[in-house]
């Protein structure tokens, strides 16, 4: 899919590029684009290490299989091929809160834990099981009780009423991750993405 | 009401960190956890990921950075602002509601502009705003998700992410036309 989608941009941008007169800019766009990535993931390093750190200690203290274990009756219909009390429910329930707080700096090394956790399970290396793939579209839909940055961006823009915005972007995150978790599900049983999935026994896993 | 209600999740959001990382290493060090050994443990890896993130993300950034730079974006708006404008949604929201899964900060620059034109108290104001908030940047998430543990096969993650999107998108447009419109 991703290959479709990439080559898709790629090539919609040269051809796009070729009558709009803008090709000399499509290469300045890429290295810009390459090194605000770049950019990102080192910028990642001092927050992944910390976060790992505090994760390592919540892991040997028992925290992680405890917070795993008091969601235990969402998280097995959720995902039914992770067994219920393993790390890695523990680890997105905490990446989930942080999202809900709009604490963004610690969702993301929280849910590459998690990810990571997921993955230790995974049959696979290089392709992504059903829990994997319902985990991303929850976080890309994620649910925010503050949404920080925009409400900085209205009081800036001088708004009477920055916060009311707070209940309709709720609503509309909610609807947002019911529908993700509604389609991830859906889309998992579709024969094209059932033949792929690297994880055909889940109940061979649990004895892992 | 509404305002207290605010408050408290401000104070919240400002606690908790503080809060996670000074009780986490307190129940480690209550059970005789060798804190700072584990610490140091687990921060290792914060290196490996970060880097391993790096190629998956510079392919998506680079191709999109392609795109924006294109000017395709404004092509695609007009080809299919006949059918947004037929269920309400206001011509000026669609490059944002379109810029939303690719980029966060091509979809915040979009969105102050907005903001700063109509006013953060118009519908479009609003609406921008809703939108910011609903999702998050999918192929951002993808790279970056999917990068660190090196997963290469996104299966249905692409289809499942946008349609979340999408409907991330309708709902904005629905509650503001109910609440504000």
């Amino acid at each position: 899919m991703l290959n479709y989608v990439w080559f898709g941009l790629i090539a919609i941008a040269f051809v796009t590029a070729m009558f709009t007169g803008k090709i000399p800019d499509l290469g300045t766009a890429a290295v810009s684009g390459a090194e605000t990535a770049v950019n990102i993931s080192l910028g990642l390093i001092g927050i992944m290490a910390l976060w790992l750190g505090i994760m390592k200690i919540a892991e040997e203290a028992g925290l992680i299989r405890l917070l795993a274990r008091l969601i235990k009756p969402v998280t097995k219909r959720l995902f039914p091929e992770i067994p219920p009390d393993h790390p890695a429910m523990g680890a997105m329930l905490l990446n989930l809160a942080a999202n809900w707080l709009g604490l963004s700096n610690a969702a993301t090394p929280l849910g590459l834990k998690a990810m990571e956790e997921l993955q230790s399970l995974n049959k696979s290396e290089d392709t992504a099981s059903n829990s994997q793939v319902l985990f991303l579209a929850m976080n890309t839909a994620s649910i925010t009780f503050i949404p920080a940055t925009i409400i900085g961006v209205r009081v800036a823009a001088g708004s009477q009423e920055p916060f009311s915005i707070i209940a309709t972007s709720l609503f509309a995150s909610t609807c947002a991750t019911i529908v993700a978790i509604i389609t991830a599900k859906l889309l998992g049983r579709l024969p094209v993405f059932k033949k792929t999935n690297p994880n055909i026994t889940p109940a061979k896993e649990a004895e892992k | 009401m509404a305002e207290t209600m605010i408050q408290i999740l401000k104070t919240i959001s400002e606690w908790a960190i503080p809060v996670l990382l000074v009780l986490i290493p307190t129940v480690g060090f209550l059970k005789k956890v060798k804190v700072y050994e584990v610490f140091v443990e687990g921060a290792k890896e914060g290196f490996n990921v970060a880097i391993r993130i790096i190629p998956f993300l510079v392919a998506i950034l680079m191709a999109i950075a392609m795109f924006r730079a294109s000017g395709a974006m404004d092509i695609f708006v007009s080809f299919i602002s006949p059918v947004t404008d037929l269920i309400g949604l206001p011509a000026e929201i669609l490059p944002a509601a379109l810029m939303r899964p690719l980029s966060g900060s091509g979809t915040l620059g979009i969105i102050t502009e907005l903001i700063n034109t109509h006013g953060p108290d118009s519908f479009i104001g609003k609406l921008a705003s809703t939108i910011y908030g609903s999702t998050e940047t999918t192929f951002y998430v993808l790279a970056v998700y999917f990068g660190s543990v090196a997963i290469k096969k996104t299966r249905h993650a692409v289809p499942a992410g946008l349609i979340a999107d999408f409907a991330g998108i309708m709902a904005a447009l629905f509650i503001c036309q109910f609440m504000f419109g």
